[in-house]
């Protein structure tokens, strides 16, 4: 995708910003399996949340009671301030992209983004003008009179996403919209979801299970885990500082290791660490390191003389510019070490390194 | 053997050679007996057709050939009226199944469709009672049916009338297992619950889904089943006689004892309607696609 639209090209619609969406007390059970579990959300407007979780921790439940194709048991949804909570699928004002392809087959692609501009009642030359300004936003114009399956899955999700935003919803949602492109495309796409969402300040909702993706997009980002939501925060606060064990482990790589809390430091791999708000303040506990924070040394003579502890390289994976590299303690620990590459490719499978641990603050849990 | 020891380049030939010849002995068999299989089929199907055409316009007694009961056929109107107890009946019938043929395909596809489409949004686990039901009328008999519905059609006749026309109900039971397995595969091949919940998200209300989102994704489906309930009302004979009601075959049984010549041709016409209208669903179906792949 190369086509830039300025400001002021956008849709006339488009420029309005988006309204606030608030989740309350959502509740949603599918026999004995709560999908929702007292769930809370709230969405400033124009602002882009992810939820993020496993499968089958609620967040595509969360996202379809939004919608409307869901009933809650009990709970609330606000849009706009307004309770939408008995207000149907079609009177909720809010455009959305699903997992699947969803474009009408016997329909072209422009035919498809006018749809929702016919049941608002816009004349025939209008409904052409607007639905082309839209595929035009997702860079789809030459592509206007083909149908679904004359269009690649990105193509199609690019439709879908103009057809979503071309009835001027007040709420985006994307469920899922990029699980079914590969990840060349996937990319792409997820770069342009995100520049439209913020050219049009559009107040959206996107479930994914992809936690880079959901880094890479969300304003906030929020972790899921049977049926609520265990964490919310912006991308790099969640990276860095997870408020709980299950954040911890769900993003990113992290190593378990045993340590001693003494207030707000834990002594782990004979290094002081800080913790996280919410540790264990005293005695044995369990230190969530994240691979960026060890380091191994190789070398016969570093290895030797540096201060840390001395480990047997068990493999090493080459990922771009950096690279990782597992290695085993003396008690039979494995930790994970990220590094750059050109440090990574002086290790051997076997050779014995000195594990090192930078002192970022880090979460544990009582062992 | 002898070829490994023969010049380099005569053992990869002759080796090669073999499985060809093989090969084109084994297409040739096949080709072969597809012929005959189509022959046969095509003679099973077409010697009786030939033969009732033969029969309608060569008349049986004198060997005359003549075109009378073709002309009867289309001036069936006029005949009709000078008499009234043959061909009056057959009349009768014709229009009959006409109105009927309408009746059974308006009340299946309103029935049909938006219950299959229901279930499939919102009731799948009815889906197997569903085509349980519809499949029921394959098990059971003509025969066992009319016992069945002769008390049905006693309160029917008291509530509505003895007209024909209301054998649409007991047609539309009949057509049931055509038509289901006709639309259940119209609605497999599209994602009914993501396309109707994309709809339903653009503002779209139910009808305006079934209308503008499902049924122009099954048309070919719906067709297919309007066609094979035409052709099946066209050619249903046992429940009308044994209700003691006329249609279209009915009225054909009583011609056949006076004028065997304008039965037979009468029958040889609704054939050609069916084959036609069958005609026009691939034409149709194919159109369609070639507009949509192009």
């Amino acid at each position: 995708m190369t086509t830039q639209v300025s400001p002021a090209d956008l849709p006339e619609v488009g420029r309005a910003r988006g309204v606030p969406v608030e989740l309350r007390a959502l509740r949603r059970s599918f026999g004995d399996v709560h999908a929702l579990d007292d769930m809370d959300l709230k969405i400033e407007p124009g602002e882009l949340v992810v939820l993020l979780g496993p499968s089958g921790c609620g967040k595509t439940t969360a996202l379809r009671v939004l919608a409307g194709l869901e009933d809650a048991d009990s709970g609330q949804v606000l849009v706009g301030g307004r309770d939408v909570s008995g207000v149907p699928t079609n009177r909720r004002d809010m455009g959305m992209v699903f997992q699947a392809y969803s474009l009408f087959p016997h329909m072209t692609a422009l035919e498809n983004v006018a749809f929702g501009l016919r049941l608002r009642g816009q004349g025939p030359a209008e409904r052409r003008k607007v639905a082309g300004e839209y595929l035009e936003l997702v860079g789809l114009s030459a592509q206007a009179d083909r149908f679904a399956h004359q269009m690649s899955g990105g193509q199609q999700q690019r439709v879908a996403l103009a057809r979503a935003l071309a009835i001027r919803p007040q709420v985006l949602l994307l469920d899922e919209p990029l699980s079914a492109l590969d990840a060349k495309v996937r990319v792409q796409l997820r770069d342009e979801i995100r520049r439209i969402q913020l050219e049009l300040g559009i107040t959206t909702l996107f479930v994914t299970h992809d936690q880079e993706e959901a880094l890479a997009v969300a304003d906030r980002v929020g972790v899921m885990w049977q049926g609520k939501i265990e964490q919310i925060a912006g991308p790099e606060e969640m990276y860095t500082r997870p408020a709980s064990p299950f954040v911890a482990e769900f993003i990113g790589l992290s190593t378990p290791l045993a340590g001693t809390a003494s207030g707000e430091t834990a002594t782990v791999l004979g290094c002081r660490l800080p913790l996280l708000a919410g540790s264990p303040t005293d005695g044995p506990v369990t230190v969530l390191v994240r691979p960026e924070a060890l380091r191994l040394l190789s070398g016969s003579g570093d290895a030797e003389s540096s201060p840390g502890v001395p480990a047997t390289v068990l493999a090493t994976s080459f990922l771009g510019a950096n690279g990782r590299a597992q290695a085993r303690l003396a008690d039979g620990t494995v930790v994970t070490a990220q590094m750059p590459s050109s440090e990574v490719s002086t290790l051997q499978v076997g050779d014995r390194v000195v594990v090192q641990l930078d002192p970022v603050p880090a979460l544990a849990i009582p062992r | 053997m002898t070829a490994v020891t023969g010049s380099p380049a005569a053992p990869a030939s002759e080796l090669l050679a073999a499985p060809q010849q093989l090969r084109r002995r084994r297409r040739r068999k096949q080709s072969v007996m597809r012929w005959i299989v189509i022959a046969v089929v095509m003679a099973f199907f077409v010697i009786p057709l030939l033969s009732m055409l033969y029969f309608s316009v060569r008349f049986p007694l004198s060997g005359k050939w003549t075109g009378q009961a073709w002309s009867n056929v289309i001036h069936l109107g006029s005949l009709a009226a000078s008499d009234p107890s043959d061909y009056g009946q057959l009349w009768d019938g014709l229009r009959n199944s006409a109105v009927l043929v309408v009746l059974t395909v308006v009340i299946m596809v309103v029935l049909l469709v938006p219950t299959m489409t229901w279930i499939r949004l919102r009731v799948r686990w009815l889906s197997r009672l569903m085509e349980f039901i519809c499949l029921l009328p394959l098990t059971i008999p003509a025969i066992v049916l009319v016992v069945g519905l002769g008390p049905v059609y006693r309160v029917v006749s008291n509530l509505l009338s003895t007209n024909a026309i209301w054998l649409c109900f007991v047609y539309v039971v009949l057509v049931l297992p055509f038509a289901y397995r006709a639309l259940d595969a119209g609605l497999g091949a599209i994602d009914v619950v993501t396309l109707s919940e994309a709809a339903r998200s653009l503002g779209a209300g139910w009808a305006t889904v079934m209308w503008r989102v499902v049924l122009p994704n099954i048309r070919s489906a719906v067709v297919s089943a309007c066609f094979i309930s035409i052709a099946l009302v066209l050619g249903e004979f046992t429940i009308a006689e044994l209700l003691a009601r006329n249609n279209l075959q009915t009225g054909i049984f009583i011609v056949s004892q006076t004028d065997g010549q304008l039965a037979v041709t009468m029958s040889l016409v609704a054939l050609l309607v069916v084959f036609v209208l069958l005609l026009v669903l691939s034409l149709f179906s194919g159109g369609r696609r070639s507009r949509e792949g192009s």
